[in-house]
Formats: C-alpha cells, structure tokens, sequence
C-alpha cells in the first residue's frame, strides 16, 4: 500500500477513462478490449482483511454501552469505487448506462453529474469518487466484480477506527476530527480517493470524503434496534428529533447522528451527489 | 390532515363536556372554568390561498391586513452556506433561507399553514424543521425530514397567536441549531398587532468556533465548548457587526419601534436590553400577556419576545444581551441610530437650567 502504488493505480484508472470515452459509440471490439481491461484492474483492486471483532452501535437497547455487537472476518475495498472504475464498468455492463436509464424511475438524477454515457468529465475526475449511483447500481457493480455491498454493521465497525487505533470510539480529539470532516464546507467536486486518511485497518476514506451505501443486515437492523429502544410508536423519521438521543450508547457522538441520520434517509432510489459506495467481500 | 384533526377535536370537545357534566353533577362551575383554562381550539375555515413573503433579518414582513383566515404556502430552502461570522472568520453555517437567522414568516391567528421544506441539492446533511407554533408530534420534525435535493411538505393550524421559534430539529439537533438552523414565526392575533412605524428583526444564537474569538480563517465547530456553553462568540443576525455601523436599525425621534426578538441558543439565555432607553410594552416569551416599562427582558434559549418603545432623543441606542462580557467582547451589539431634534426636556448634558429662565 505505498503511494507510488496509488499513484500508479489512479493512472490507470484515467487512462481507462480516456479510453472509456473515446470508446463510446465506436466499433464493439474497441468496447471488449475496453471491458477486459476494466475487469483486469478491477481484479486488481486492492481489499483489506479485516479481521473479526465488533463495535458499540450508535443505538442499543437503553442506550447500554456493554452490548457490543459482533462482526464476522471479512474483506472491504480500501477505497470507495472511483468514477474511473464505474465507467469501465458501464462499459462492460451496457444496461447500467446512464441513458439506458433515462426516463426510468431508476434513471432520476442517475450520475446526474456526468456529461455522457461512460463521460464522467476530465482524466483528473477518474479518481474521484463516483456518487449519484442508487443502491441497486451499487449492487450490480459490486456483484460484477465478485463481491457484495457491505453491511452497515461491517462498514461502522471498520469506520470506527481512527489512523492510530482500531476502535476509537472513546477518542474525544477523533470525535472532533470526524465531525470537522463531515461539517466542513462541501467542495464542488469529492477529492480523488485515498486522499482523506488511513485508518488502523489500511482503510481509505471511511469519513469526510463521501456518505456511503450500506445494507442492513436483518438480526442488527439500526432501525428495528432503535424502535425497540423507542417502544413501538419508533418510525423511520427518529433521527428528526431531540429524542433521538435516548437511546444511544453515546449522546456525544455527534459525527455518528449525523452519519446515522443520513443513513436514515436514503431510500434505494437516492443518488444525492454526495454519496458514494465501495463493496465487501 | 383538517378534516382528521377536526375529528380530534370533537372526541377531545365530547371528552370535556363529558367530564364538565360530571363535576357539574359534583361541584358547580368547576368544569367551566376547567373548559376555559385549556381552550379547546377549533381549527377555522380558510379560504384562499396565498404565498407567504418571508424576509431576512432584520426586515420583516409587512402586516396582515387581511380579516379572514387563508391557506399560507411558505415555501424555505435549507442552504449550508460559508459565510462571515466576524472581520475575517469564516464559518460554514447552516441556514433556512441561506441566512442566519433564518427567513422571517408571518401569518395569521387560524391560517392553515403549508410549508414546504426543501434542501438544496449540493447540501451534504438532512434536515427538517420543528417550529414551535406547531401542535403536533415534532413541531413538524417528524414529517418534514429532508434529504439533499429533496422536498417535503407538512401543514398546519396556527392555532396559538404569538412569536415563536423554529428550528432544525435533525440528529445531532445541537449541532444543527449551533450551525445557525433557527428563526422566528409570528402568528398574528385576528386583531392583528398594533400599527407601528417600525418593525425589525432580531435573533441572538451562539457558536463555538474551534479558534478563539477573532482567529481569522475558516473555523470548525468545537463539539467540546458547545457540551460546557462555551461560546466564542454571541451575535445577534448571524454575524458580529451584523447591525452595527452602516448596518445599524435606523429610525427617527418619536416613532415607534417594535422588534422581534428571538434566541436560536443553542445554549445561553439571553436578558435582552436596550440601552438608552425603556420598554414601553414587552411581550414576554413573546405570548400574549403584556408587560410595561420594563429595563430588561429575559429571552429563553428557543423563545422570542415582542418589545416596543418609543426613543425620545436623537442618538445610537445599544442593543445587548446584558450578559455583559458576551456584548462586549463576544459580539452581542446591536445599534438603532436615531436621528431627529434634541429634547432637553428628556434628556440633556449639564446640570438642570434654572426655574424661570
């Protein structure tokens, strides 16, 4: 993981974007030589093993701080999924482009940002993050390279970790780094990834860089948890309130209610341009 | 959403006559005057419909001349926004109507209000608002939560006349409502207020700025000073020097002044005051009881209050929290300038002229 490596990698990723767009409309041999090369680097794109463990959710019952809640061994992308491996991936997939979508329900603000089919803008935006992706185009890019979407369980138990520790969940100087990350001003364009910190796991960009999809594993739904802890009256409108707080393992976690409430939110059709995706294994 | 209320209403009306019947049965007149102490409020009949003017501060919007309840549409876009706190600090606040404190709304006793929410598209947080004239699980919190380049909408009865608060009332709500997310709403009574010849805008709110008072740059919030309510700064309209200077309220000797004094907090209490002169009707909490000839008014933090006077003499009258360190050195300044004719029989330097003279 040196950043020469990176470095290297993100070249390829705009150069394939280059060619993705020079590619477009051209002959189908240039699009099979286009799509090898895309499944190539996304062979090659680098995981980290995260080992087993578990992490304190942001919600227990009666907001107890001793029911941890367990995560199996698994592998997650050591960074978000760029522009430049999406438009490989449109590439190769021809029913993901955009302006097969257009006009569809699935096609609303569908990478809304983009100036056409596998176009994303510039070689310098192929390592940017891709957002405006609804969840079930997240999916088909994670299960076409083999992989799945991570769990919200999975993906707060690795983002608890700052650069020096795994589990910095009781670190107050990281809880205010989180929350300067995730309230500073929006930039007009995500920075490229890789560019934000490495946590504990070797995990890129876990905060400040864009909100990512998750799924909610059934035993440890957030929203069964939370309206277990609210009695039944709990609906999916919790996070729009003060009380909100009872229940949470730490009311101080306010980075974690930001993020929570965001999460909260999205419904699979969301493609809010400041949010992003990187897949699990 | 009315006819469901109305429903209410009358289970919550059948309710009081059957328990008014049985203390009459045991003690007479007791179920009257329980009646009367908690109102029960019909929603009134609208007709019409209308878009309401919203204003930033310190304007506001004109008076309701209208006698008849309408359906008022207020249409408020949630805007996270870098703007000035102070000379050279820079903050990214997070407003109603990309100001702060957020776009005034005015309606009137029994309008039926819709708003509709909208959050910008390029905005990075939900948001929703609860907004204290609201009755109803939430303010409105519950059914108006609001992705980035979503809208919602949620309406309801302005049953309570007063001068009311509203806020973002989205998880963390203390550091929605730290980055600016507050504003006043006033429900005119039927009658409507008194005419006067000035009508300002006013809103205090803290923010704990990572840097101390002054660093210059862009500050981040410091979650640490907002737990101990230790503001770096205390600013009315969003901003030191936000009504100082060329910015200052202007009016002139002899008219009326009213302001609508409102404290987003999200931590301090504010005791609100005029210096120069005394408020001839206060309004506090800003309900409907009336208060006269009063130096100082306290501001709770999510509470407003109505003040009027009337500044007898040509000069600058100093608005404050009289919390006096945060006016000071925090920023809680405001400035009316007054101009017109000296009148030394109010006020004049040197000692009284002789008798006769």
């Amino acid at each position: 993981m040196t950043r020469p490596g990176r470095v290297r990698r993100f070249g390829t990723a705009a150069l394939l974007g280059v060619v993705a767009a020079m590619a477009l409309g051209r002959d189908s041999e240039a699009q099979e030589a286009l799509g090898a090369l895309a499944a190539r680097i996304a062979a090659r794109k680098a995981m980290v093993r995260i080992p087993a463990g578990s992490y304190l959710p942001l919600y227990t019952a009666g907001g107890r701080t001793d029911l941890r809640v367990g995560v199996g061994a698994f592998a997650l992308d050591a960074r978000p999924v760029t522009r430049g491996e999406y438009a490989a991936f449109e590439a190769l997939h021809p029913e993901w482009r955009r302006s097969r979508l257009a006009g569809s329900r699935a096609g609303a603000g569908y990478l809304a940002g983009w100036r056409g089919d596998l176009d994303f803008g510039g070689a310098a935006d192929a390592a940017r993050p891709v957002t405006e992706v609804p969840l079930a185009a997240a999916q088909a890019y994670c299960s076409a390279e083999g992989k799945r979407l991570p769990t919200t369980d999975e993906w707060e138990y690795v983002a608890a970790a700052s650069p020096e520790r795994r589990d910095a969940s009781g670190d107050a100087a990281f809880k205010q780094r989180l929350l300067e990350l995730y309230t500073r001003p929006r930039p007009a364009q995500p920075a490229p990834v890789g560019s934000i910190f490495r946590n504990a796991f070797g995990v890129w960009d876990l905060h400040g860089l864009v909100w990512e999809w998750t799924v909610q594993a059934a035993q440890n739904d957030h929203a069964a948890r939370h309206a277990k802890a609210h009695g039944a009256g709990a609906t999916k409108h919790d996070m729009g309130c003060a009380g909100s707080a009872a229940g949470a393992s730490d009311t101080r976690s306010y980075a974690a209610f930001l993020r929570y409430a965001f999460r909260e939110g999205l419904t699979p059709g969301s493609t809010t341009s400041s949010l992003g995706f990187r897949c699990a294994r | 959403m009315t006819k469901r209320s109305a429903r209410r209403m009358t289970w919550v009306g059948a309710g009081v006559l059957a328990a008014g019947a049985f203390a009459g049965a045991v003690l007479s007149m007791g179920a009257t005057r329980a009646h009367e102490r908690v109102p029960v409020r019909e929603p009134e009949r609208v007709r019409g419909v209308e878009v309401a003017r919203l204003t930033a501060a310190p304007a506001v919007p004109a008076p309701i001349t209208r006698d008849y309840a309408t359906k008022v549409v207020v249409n408020l876009e949630v805007v996270e926004k870098e703007m000035e706190l102070a000379p050279g600090v820079r903050y990214n606040f997070w407003t109603f109507g990309g100001t702060v404190p957020g776009s005034f709304i005015r309606v009137r006793q029994g309008d039926q209000v819709e708003i509709h929410l909208t959050n910008d598209m390029h905005d990075q947080m939900p948001h929703n608002i609860d907004i204290h004239a609201v009755s109803g699980p939430g303010g409105g919190a519950k059914v108006s939560m609001t992705m980035p380049g979503q809208t919602s909408a949620f309406t309801w009865s302005a049953e309570h006349p007063g001068l009311y608060v509203y806020h973002c009332a989205t998880a963390p709500v203390g550091v929605h409502m730290a980055n600016g997310m507050y504003g006043l709403l006033l429900v005119e009574p039927k009658e409507g207020l008194p005419a006067v010849d000035h009508e300002f805008y006013v809103m205090q709110g803290e923010f704990y700025t990572k840097g101390k008072n002054g660093e210059p740059g862009l500050q981040a919030f410091d979650y640490q000073k907002a737990l101990d309510e230790r503001p770096e700064y205390v600013v009315f309209n969003g901003a030191v020097g936000s009504l100082t200077g060329e910015k200052a309220l202007q009016s002139k000797v002899g008219e009326s002044v009213r302001i609508f004094m409102g404290n987003g907090g999200p931590n301090l209490v504010s005791s609100f005051h005029v210096i120069g002169t005394v408020l001839d009707n206060v309004y506090p909490e800003g309900g409907s009881v009336e208060e006269h000839d009063v130096q100082t008014t306290l501001i709770p933090a999510g509470g407003a209050a109505i003040v009027e006077f009337r500044p007898q003499v040509p000069g600058d009258y100093v608005l404050v929290d009289h919390s006096i360190f945060r006016a000071f050195s925090k920023g809680a300044l405001g400035m009316l300038h007054v101009t017109g004719t000296d009148n030394p029989l109010v006020y004049h330097g040197g000692a009284t002229p002789a008798a006769g003279k």
